[in-house]
């Protein structure tokens, strides 16, 4: 009598379609995936550890190193945790500067995001198209930090320096006709059958399912959850802006995707009105226990050079307590969760990740599928695995 | 004022003699309750006072600082609310184990497994408790505060002065 058994295929940690080091065990009953085991950690460097002995400065570079392909959003949520522990104030154009770059850097991780899911899918066009704008963010990054990625250039109490001239006409310059390439990409995917056919039905979470496993960011508005913290737990100055939240309503990847783009043309609107709110100021906080003194008292003065001298070797005492910031990055909610005990260093600090509580989810969405619909499923989780392995 | 916060309230009222500590900083409420209670507290948040999301899970090690070694620390977001409630219990090192909140959250699978990779904490009726980040065959667990910085079984660094 002819018997089934299932096989056990190994997908990763070296496989293009994962997105770096992610390892899947699958178990297939041919080609139909009837269990999916995740192997992470690959990529764990230990960063939590690491931050517990650094000082409240020289942890803001490894934040960076989180989801490298959103580095500005990590450190945002980094200094904003700090900031709430110090209780600092920051100046205004900071804030304006902090929220265009944050929202550059959702357009660059969506870009990202985009590019390879319909790589995944077998739409390559896309991904080169992707890549080109991507490009004009990094030379964005590049122009006002010296880093195409690790930027490290947002600081407790402000921005490491202003920005040059150039910036607001470069950044100008790239929203203007960004959304017109957004319609290009809609024009590739939004109506070609072989997407339709790859993305409707797929991957389908309900919104029940979705809050108890404990999606965030784009994936769980995909499945109609309405709930944005820039909204609804404004933080950085996100209450002054305009912009729309979409909602998906099918609980696919079809609807995950047009809840992205819409997001992308959101971010170009963000990004407008801050480029007209930013006025002329200081970028950095008045408050010389924290903050780093400007480079010119440095270079001029003894008391500058004592001052960073203090700053860049022990650091600032914070007071006693705990603190959490969470903040809507590209990929979900980003929390930072430091717990002090009155030292120049954290006691704990617990990163948040979104893609590791999102990836959690591939098994419930893709058990049932075929194996290429699994590939979809991990494109659209918009999956780092930098920050699941940190 | 964090007396006047909604959960507290109801909890106060429901959960008066387990509740060992309510601390408002920053604007951002944290309450202590006693281990043995733990689940009870997390299932009433999230059917009678809507705190839906389970945002995370994680704990902290007071070697030496406390008189029990680790705080777990729950962070709830309640999504109808847009609030946040910090639930934090303390684990002895004796009884390095707390009962799992994976019948609450399914979030809190991996969540656990982080601490119980990283902490060494068990998690009672935990449904696959394996190490997530580190290797099988480790041993240890790296975010404990006599765990060296640079790993086991080497020199300690002493290239930087603090």
């Amino acid at each position: 009598m002819a018997t089934t058994e299932t096989m056990t295929l190994n997908m990763g940690p070296q496989h293009p379609s994962t997105h770096g080091v992610l390892r899947l065990v699958l178990e297939l009953d041919g080609e139909v995936v009837v269990k999916v085991t995740p192997h992470i950690g690959y990529l764990h460097r230990g960063i939590e550890k690491l931050s517990e002995h650094r000082t409240y400065h020289q942890i803001l570079p490894l934040t960076d190193r989180l989801d490298y392909l959103a580095p500005m959003s990590n450190n945002l949520g980094y200094i904003l945790a700090v900031e709430k522990l110090m209780a600092v104030e920051v100046p205004e154009r900071a804030e304006t500067i902090r929220i265009i770059m944050a929202e550059l850097t959702r357009l660059e991780s969506h870009l990202v995001w985009i590019a390879c899911h319909a790589l995944d899918i077998g739409a390559m066009t896309v991904f080169i198209y992707a890549f080109r704008e991507r490009e004009t963010v990094m030379e964005i990054y590049e122009l006002i930090s010296g880093a195409r990625m690790t930027s490290n250039f947002f600081r407790v109490g402000g921005l490491s320096q202003d920005v040059p001239d150039e910036f607001v006409k470069k950044v100008s310059d790239f929203i203007d006709v960004m959304p017109g390439y957004l319609d290009q990409y809609e024009g590739l995917l939004t109506t070609n059958p072989i997407w339709l056919k790859r993305t409707v039905g797929n991957g389908v979470i309900s919104a029940e399912d979705a809050i108890d496993i404990g999606l965030t960011g784009p994936a769980l508005r995909g499945s109609g959850v309405d709930w944005d913290l820039r909204r609804d737990n404004p933080y950085s100055g996100y209450d002054k802006y305009q912009f729309k939240v979409p909602v998906g309503e099918n609980c696919d990847t079809f609807d995950r995707y047009k809840v992205r783009l819409v997001e992308m043309r959101e971010a170009c609107k963000i990004v407008r009105q801050g480029l007209d709110k930013l006025k002329p100021g200081p970028v950095l906080a008045d408050c010389p226990q924290v903050c780093y003194p400007p480079k010119e008292s440095v270079y001029n003065s003894i008391e500058g050079l004592i001052h960073h001298f203090k700053i860049a070797s022990e650091g600032f005492a914070a007071p006693e307590g705990e603190v959490y910031q969470g903040i809507e990055a590209p990929k979900g909610e980003l929390g930072f969760y430091i717990v002090s005990d009155g030292g120049n260093k954290p006691e704990r600090l617990r990163i948040r990740p979104p893609s590791f509580v999102n990836l959690q989810a591939i098994e419930q969405m893709s058990v049932g599928a075929m194996i290429a619909d699994l590939v979809a499923v991990i494109g659209t989780l918009d999956i780092v695995l930098g920050e699941i392995d940190r | 004022m964090a007396e006047n916060n909604r959960a507290v309230l109801k909890l106060k009222e429901k959960f008066a003699a387990s509740i060992i500590d309510v601390v408002e900083f920053r604007g951002e409420v944290t309450v202590t309750v006693a281990k043995d209670v733990i689940i009870e507290v997390l299932s009433f948040l999230k059917q009678s006072l809507q705190f839906n999301l389970l945002t995370d899970l994680t704990a902290v090690d007071y070697l030496g600082k406390k008189e029990e070694r680790f705080m777990m620390v729950y962070l709830l977001y309640s999504i109808p609310n847009k609030d946040r409630l910090r639930i934090k219990t303390p684990v002895t090192e004796v009884e390095c184990k707390i009962p799992t909140a994976t019948q609450v959250w399914k979030t809190a699978n991996w969540l656990e497994r982080e601490v119980f990779d990283l902490f060494g904490i068990t998690f009672d009726g935990h449904p696959d408790l394996r190490r997530i980040l580190m290797t099988d065959d480790w041993v240890g667990h790296p975010l404990r505060k006599d765990y060296p910085l640079q790993g086991p079984d080497r020199e300690p660094y002493k290239g930087r002065l603090s």
